[in-house]
């Protein structure tokens, strides 16, 4: 590099920030403050306040909830009452467990389904398998606020109406295309040649499915399971239409039409009962964020 | 194609089971019963339902267009359509330009991306449902951190309804799903950059490119492909959005932040109307199409464009 462009390239090297030489990266280093550094911390103020005002709401007694004095943004005497009063006045500990029941029972059943349907459409190729897998992507495409109103009847006619079986059964419509076409990618990695020394080996196909491609597509599984699990949780449109009864409802549906009835909102509660809701969520991504990442990801790059 | 075992103790019946068209049609079995009882099924009933008077409760007659005329009519519906339309293209390119510098941002060399990544996420991991919860209260009218943070900064001299005006409401439900939508455009679109390979860079800097060619003739080409399909979902999923503004306004004021989705919601559910909450869903499907085929066919152009410049 000349020295007459040094200037110029100093100034301007800001990207390709991996191969940028020592000298360029010292000189600048103010500039990376202003063009990454302070935008990316900006972000996250934004993209992680909510939470912390969870936090803060949910511990705050409500003299200093209600009042515009002092510091709003730290808690001088943290109570638990607002957390006492979720999970022993209202039916929290009920829709705690409906949610972790219906989710966990909604994914495990997509799973099973997923794996037998991806292994047929990506191994076994009958015939028609290709327009299979084009309608599983279609039936991925079918948002549930279009849905909802026909299945309210259909649910009504099979008399499911106000279960928790209601959910179970009709989650899987939203879980079932995403697990699938995630598996397939996942499948369709795994060589050919493994299963076709399994079958001249004179093992059937179920056991090449069970002992050779699970094992392998475990990554797959977890994927699929984690972002289908996170998923049921955060269902609202179906829960809020299928189940009326307050022991039925799961935690999104309870928190806004349970604890939000009358003209005083109790804030303390309410974010509490928000808090806890998202929390089993967002421990169990922390543990598996790249499955879930790659899972996004996966699902959307085909 | 593949080579078939012809072991003699199998039975006919173990052979028939191995038969890739039966075990096919028995492995595809519990998905597509499934799929095919409570997606399928109710996709058809739901269009069937908007062409009839049906009541919750009453099976409909058919009364073939009415239910649409009465709508294309219906002021409530129209502003429901205007709004639906303003919230998806003012958050769709607003959570699009931040979406992709995030993930410019978290694409460069920074300490501790892989935490920084995880966290960036959380907004759309945890229920809308509850974080529209945690919106409502930072947009609270009297209690507001906003108003109270603006206030202290001398910029406003009284709290903001947020809420309780049409416009503000608009911008309020749009700026919540914007902070929800920005965290997914931006992971899947680092994805998409990390695919690219530091030699377009190299070769892009050998020849004098500055950064903004770089960005203009290296990377947005070749992320093409991966914009058109995440903004495709983006733009599905913010046109049928339903939680934010449940939670958020219930469409209040005057109907202001009603979306179709909410409004089929009040009709068939809250209002009994299946029929014609079962119209206005269906009134969404041409749209929704219009966005798969528009990014389906610009998606195919622009990888033949690729292939043509490559080459």
């Amino acid at each position: 590099m000349n020295d007459s462009s040094a200037a110029a390239a100093a100034a301007s090297a800001v990207t390709g920030a991996g191969e940028s030489q020592g000298m360029n990266y010292l000189v600048s280093l103010p500039r990376r403050i202003v063009t990454v550094y302070a935008p990316l911390a900006a972000f996250l103020i934004v993209l992680l306040f909510p939470f912390y005002w969870m936090i803060v709401t949910t511990f705050k007694p409500n003299e200093e909830l209600l009042s515009r004095e002092g510091n709003p943004f730290w808690v001088k005497n943290p109570t638990l009452a607002h957390v006492k009063k979720l999970l022993f006045d209202t039916a929290y500990p009920d829709w705690l467990w409906n949610t972790i029941l219906v989710s966990v029972t909604a994914t495990f059943i997509s799973l099973f389904a997923s794996v037998l349907a991806a292994y047929a459409v990506e191994r076994l190729r009958f015939r028609s398998a290709r327009y299979v897998g084009m309608s599983i992507f279609l039936a991925y495409l079918v948002p549930p606020s279009i849905l909802f109103i026909p299945l309210a009847a259909v649910i009504y006619k099979l008399q499911l109406f106000d279960t928790r079986l209601a959910l179970i059964l009709t989650y899987p419509t939203f879980l079932i295309p995403f697990a699938t076409w995630l598996l397939m990618g996942y499948f369709k990695s795994i060589p050919i040649e493994l299963e076709e020394c399994a079958l001249i080996d004179g093992a059937t196909r179920l056991q090449i499915l069970v002992k050779i491609i699970l094992p392998l597509a475990v990554p797959g599984l977890i994927s699929a399971g984690i972002f289908a699990f996170t998923l049921s949780w955060n269902e609202f449109i179906y829960a809020l239409t299928f189940v009326s009864s307050s022991e039925v409802k799961t935690v999104p549906v309870g928190v806004v039409t349970e604890l939000v009835e009358g003209d005083v909102y109790h804030w303390g509660s309410l974010m509490a009962g928000a808090l806890l809701g998202s929390l089993p969520v967002a421990v169990l991504y922390s543990f598996f964020v790249e499955y879930y990442v790659s899972g996004l990801t996966g699902a959307i790059k085909e | 194609m593949v080579a078939r075992p012809k072991a003699t103790q199998q039975t006919a019946l173990a052979r028939a089971l191995d038969h890739r068209g039966v075990l096919g049609a028995m492995f595809m079995l519990p998905a597509a019963l499934l799929l095919l009882v409570f997606l399928t099924y109710p996709l058809g009933l739901g269009t069937y339902l908007g062409f009839t008077d049906a009541k919750i409760g009453r099976p409909g007659h058919w009364i073939g267009l009415e239910n649409f005329e009465y709508l294309w009519g219906d002021a409530v519906t129209r502003l429901a359509l205007f709004n639906t339309l303003f919230y998806t293209v003012v958050a769709s390119v607003i959570k699009f330009g931040l979406g992709l510098w995030l993930a410019l941002l978290l694409n460069k060399h920074v300490p501790f991306k892989a935490a920084l990544r995880a966290v960036v996420l959380l907004p759309f991991i945890v229920p809308t449902a509850l974080s529209a919860i945690a919106f409502w209260w930072i947009y609270d009218s009297q209690f507001s951190i906003l108003s109270w943070g603006l206030l202290k900064l001398g910029l406003i001299d009284q709290y903001i309804d947020f809420l309780g005006q049409p416009w503000h409401a608009r911008f309020s439900t749009i700026a919540a799903n914007i902070w929800r939508g920005v965290p997914f455009v931006a992971i899947t679109l680092l994805a998409g950059l990390q695919t690219i390979s530091p030699s377009y860079y190299e070769a892009a800097s050998l020849d004098g490119a500055s950064p903004w060619q770089q960005f203009r003739y290296v990377t947005l080409p070749l992320l093409t492909p991966i914009i058109a399909v995440v903004m495709t979902f983006s733009v599905l999923m913010t046109f049928t959005d339903f939680q934010l503004i449940y939670v958020l306004t219930r469409g209040g004021p005057l109907n202001s932040t009603h979306l179709m989705a909410t409004l089929s919601f009040q009709r068939a559910i809250s209002g009994g109307s299946l029929g014609e909450g079962a119209a206005i869903a269906t009134a969404m499907v041409p749209f929704l199409l219009a966005v798969i085929l528009l990014s389906y066919f610009g998606l195919q152009s622009r990888t033949w464009q690729q292939g043509g410049t490559d080459k």
